[in-house]
């Protein structure tokens, strides 16, 4: 049995070194980091303790633009790609030829690279002096007025990055709540058909309470995803969010450590915290609400 | 290989803290296996017999007592040291290795003086496919194998490293009735081929009788009686015994010893000379009733099973201890159904009386 | 007799509604196809136009009659792409050889071996799945800045080994392995090492594969931490050498050199996915419904 302890601590050593240098004494550095005053990166020294860093931070002009952007590409994001990958789930669901074709190219955003496939929406979306862009002569040959959604007003901007997050989230949406339309047995489905059930009321009666709690768990993740959001802003937007106002809060957290006027791991800290405790508390209410109507 | 237990015990702590106890799974199991011959292992579910089988193989350490193996104390030594083949009750084939795969895989094991080079090891694992008659299907996956054939390669792998003693867990229950027998007459031979002293574990009586050199019968985890088939069927020592062993299952009948006369409720059925007053447990093996008119023991009839050569009569009686008596006869009997009692005299040597209390036997 | 026809117009009815259901929904599955296709249409599109021809166009152009594959000469030879190309693949395949030498043992521990503070130990590893990645970044950086790996491989890849999801997925996987083959191993006298990789490995080979994958395709999209731990050209991965195209571009905004290049940086993983398809969209889905 002693043997057998020993044996096991040396399987799971290298585990835990990795996780306890790059994991968990990082987690307890990033909160002793948040109250350390007037960390000095170079000299690595600081003159108090404190809430200093919190306050800071949540008075910054540029934290309060990341946070309303990352809310606004919250709220708006995660509904809308939740309803249309149901809405195309079902219908891939439903069919029988092309499915797995559909299926595969359905999935094709998941392996790409993010920051590449976002140059490309970016020129298709850009106005310049050369060209004003795919999507603008689109606009314009239906007689309306072509507007820069790269360089342009702030909402033409919130746009594309809206666009944008849907398209790359969708594929794991889709591929989810597909697998879980399958697996729903098809004798629910005969059993209605036989008592003449509509299928408007199969769909909300039978299918949707049946996938339901693969539907929460992807609003939950869905709506951690979307706060962690930033490497599609800067596909867009190029690494200077807060020129662009684009940035999000992660984009925060990342510009004050490093980058343009950064070097301040405190107040990186503090930000990244604040996240931390924003996502646990949506979570949270996230996981009440569905225990209440998940019903199974 | 002879293999000899000595008072071996094997408890197993409580299974959480609120259980006082923990189970005593083999209480003081003493028992030698004579070189070379197969030894069957029978109980009901729970009655130790798997527990005994892990620690002869090592699997499991005893609490108390020893193991040797010969004159070799290998009460502590680990399985792999033991010399012993295992055959499981689901085979545990490696499914992702084919059949010879499978059976090289315990020769790849073998370190210093023992390793084999690659055709050694194909040419012993040829040699045992052979014995078993598998050796045309060295190449399938066991996924791709009938369960009789699964259970072949299992006996192969357990086999090829020629162990000193071979244990099989439960060998034939994964198999259907008809390969069932087969199987079983396919250990007998290839354990008299090899001579390796052979225990295996069942719990279907049949299958132990019928293959068995000895059969030790088990019930919580202490060993009732040790001895050869036919013997421990005709001289059970208690009533558990008796109605463990035979098929149809014995008679129980609760009746009374009076003046070295046995009665049966009011029918005085047999002498029991020598057997002091008190009541008593009757035992009766369905072929030891002969249907006579004027018959001792009385029945009420309920219905007749034919069965080509014999044939199974069901009947009632108050005193017996199941909802039913059953009797085999010859065929060649006449009998009235529409009669609604039946006579029977008794064989004296099918017929036990157990203590009633200690359910003993009494001679 | 009117009955009859009763039925056959029910019947009608119901097939011509079947009938559009039908192509409504394939409408809008096209519609999502062509949505999802297109960007890579048109990177594939641009990629192959003349620079001169590009700039002409006030109106982009769904075609070109006359492609060329000089921007993607432009793209590996103005840029160092195959510099990024070879640091991604160090790196990928470093960090993903790496992993799994670490998650196995660690797997194979919490399947297979009994030891004292197991289920402790097992629920902090779960516990640990929750933490964002966000909030280790910060001291990581710090870590790595003073070890002064910054601009190297151990840095790069080190912090981005461990996934405690893996662990637990591929341990799931060991356990569904029937104790009787350990045993069987163990009688014929098998150590736990040979154990582990002639049987384990091998039976568990789906989930091995799926996991190397979904690290493959994780390390060859990683942005932010190979952002921050390098800023010389030498150790940047293709998603850095991407952004700084996209900053410095190929001296005059050259746009179709640029879609070369990101047309080159997202084929492997494609090719990756066109051969894995199945088994990169099953253990996408595993990996969903038991996180």
């Amino acid at each position: 049995m002693k043997n057998n302890n020993l044996k096991a601590w040396l399987y799971l050593l290298p585990a835990l070194i990795f996780l306890g240098v790059f994991m968990v004494y990082p987690l307890i550095d990033v909160f002793i980091y948040s109250f350390e005053e007037g960390y000095n990166f170079a000299s690595q020294s600081y003159y108090g303790t404190g809430t200093y860093n919190y306050s800071y931070v949540l008075r910054d002009p540029y934290f309060l633009q990341a946070l309303k952007n990352t809310f606004i590409l919250v709220v708006i994001t995660v509904p809308l790609s939740t309803c249309i990958a149901l809405l195309i789930s079902t219908g891939l669901a439903s069919i029988k030829r092309l499915r797995n074709l559909f299926q595969t190219v359905y999935f094709l955003p998941y392996v790409t690279n993010t920051l590449a496939v976002g140059l490309v929406f970016m020129i298709l979306f850009k106005k310049t002096e050369y060209s004003p862009g795919l999507v603008n002569a689109v606009i314009e040959a239906f007689g309306g007025v072509g507007i820069d959604f790269i360089d342009g007003p702030y909402w033409a901007k919130m746009f594309v990055l809206c666009f944008y997050t849907v398209w790359v989230v969708m594929p794991f949406k889709i591929l989810i709540l597909t697998s879980a339309l399958c697996s729903v047995k098809q004798d629910y489905y005969n059993a209605a058909k036989i008592d003449g059930t509509s299928k408007f009321r199969i769909f909300r009666k039978i299918t949707l309470p049946m996938i339901s709690p693969m539907l929460f768990y992807l609003v939950i993740t869905g709506f951690i995803g979307a706060f962690k959001a930033y490497s599609d802003a800067v596909a867009l937007f190029g690494t200077d969010l807060n020129t662009a106002e684009m940035n999000t809060i992660v984009g925060y957290i990342y510009d004050m450590l490093y980058g343009e006027g950064g070097g301040y791991p405190s107040f990186a800290s503090a930000a990244a915290i604040i996240l931390f405790v924003i996502v646990l508390t949506i979570t949270c209410v996230n996981l009440t609400v569905s225990k209440k109507h998940v019903h199974y | 290989m002879k293999v000899v237990l000595k008072n071996l015990t094997k408890k197993f702590p409580p299974i959480n803290k609120k259980a006082a106890e923990g189970v005593t799974a083999v209480n003081n199991f003493t028992f030698e296996i004579p070189d070379g011959k197969l030894v069957g292992l029978l109980g009901p579910s729970g009655c130790g017999k798997s527990t005994a089988l892990n620690l002869i193989c090592g699997l499991l350490t005893p609490t108390s007592g020893k193991i040797f193996f010969g004159d070799d104390d290998v009460t502590e030594l680990p399985p792999e040291r033991r010399g012993v083949g295992l055959v499981f009750q689901n085979y545990a084939l490696y499914p992702h290795l084919t059949v010879r795969q499978n059976i090289i895989f315990p020769l790849e094991n073998l370190k210093g003086k023992d390793k084999l080079t690659k055709a050694q090891m194909n040419e012993k694992a040829l040699e045992i496919a052979k014995l078993v008659q598998i050796d045309s299907l060295m190449d399938r996956k066991p996924g791709e194998l009938s369960g009789g054939q699964q259970q072949r390669v299992a006996i192969a792998r357990a086999l090829v490293k020629m162990p000193r003693v071979l244990l099989l867990d439960e060998p034939l229950s994964n198999l259907d009735a008809r390969l069932r027998l087969q199987t079983r007459e396919e250990i007998s031979r290839i354990q008299k081929e090899t001579g390796i002293t052979t225990v295996f574990v069942t719990h279907d009586q049949e299958e132990a009788m019928s293959i068995s050199d000895i059969i030790v019968v088990m019930k919580d985890g202490v060993v009732q009686q040790v001895g050869k088939p036919q013997d421990v069927y005709d001289e059970p020592t208690n009533l558990f015994v008796a109605k463990f062993l035979g098929t149809p299952p014995i008679n129980v009948f609760s009746g009374c010893v009076k003046d070295s006369k046995l009665y049966i409720g009011e029918d005085f059925v047999l002498d029991a000379n020598g057997v002091s007053d008190r009541e008593v447990y009757v035992g009766i093996r369905p072929e030891g009733f002969v249907l006579t008119e004027s018959g001792k023991f009385n029945c009420e009839l309920s219905r007749v099973e034919v069965m080509g050569r014999d044939i199974s009569v069901v009947a009632t009686n108050a005193h017996s201890e199941n909802p039913t008596v059953r009797a085999i006869i010859s065929a060649e009997n006449k009998l009235d159904l529409a009669a609604k009692t039946v006579s029977f005299d008794l064989k004296p040597n099918k017929v036990f009386i157990f203590d009633k209390t200690t359910e003993e036997r009494i001679k | 007799m009117t009955k009859q026809t009763d039925f056959d117009k029910i019947e009608k009815r119901a097939k011509a509604g079947e009938l559009c259901l039908r192509i409504v929904t394939y409408a809008l599955l096209a519609l999502w196809a062509t949505i999802v296709l297109f960007p890579f249409y048109w990177m594939i599109l641009t990629s192959v136009k003349s620079f001169s021809a590009y700039n002409a166009e006030y109106i982009p152009q769904f075609y070109t009659t006359s492609p060329t594959l000089a921007n993607y000469t432009t793209a590996f030879t103005a840029v160092p792409l195959g510099q990024y190309f070879l640091n991604t693949l160090i790196f990928t395949v470093a960090t993903t050889a790496i992993m799994m030498a670490v998650i196995i043992p660690a797997a194979y521990a919490f399947a297979r071996l009994e030891f004292k503070g197991k289920n402790l130990l097992f629920t902090l590893f779960l516990s640990l799945m929750m933490i964002p990645n966000e909030l280790v970044v910060i001291t990581n950086y710090v870590t790595v800045t003073n070890l002064d790996m910054r601009n190297t491989f151990a840095g790069l890849i080190l912090p981005s080994v461990m996934s405690v999801f893996y662990v637990y997925l591929l341990k799931e996987n060991f356990a569904q392995i029937p104790d009787q083959l350990y045993y069987a191993a163990k009688v014929d006298g098998t150590s736990d090492f040979k154990y582990l990789f002639k049987v384990m490995i091998p039976m568990c080979k789906p989930t091995v594969i799926t996991i190397i994958i979904l690290k493959v395709i994780e390390c060859w999209n990683s942005y932010v931490w190979p952002r921050l731990v390098t800023d010389d050209e030498a150790y940047y991965l293709v998603s850095n050498g991407i952004q700084t195209i996209r900053q410095s571009g190929f001296g005059r905004e050259n746009i179709p050199a640029m879609m070369a290049a990101v047309v080159a940086i997202s084929l492997p993983l494609i090719v990756l996915f066109l051969v894995f398809r199945k088994k990169i969209m099953a253990g996408v889905v595993r990996g969903g419904l038991k996180g």
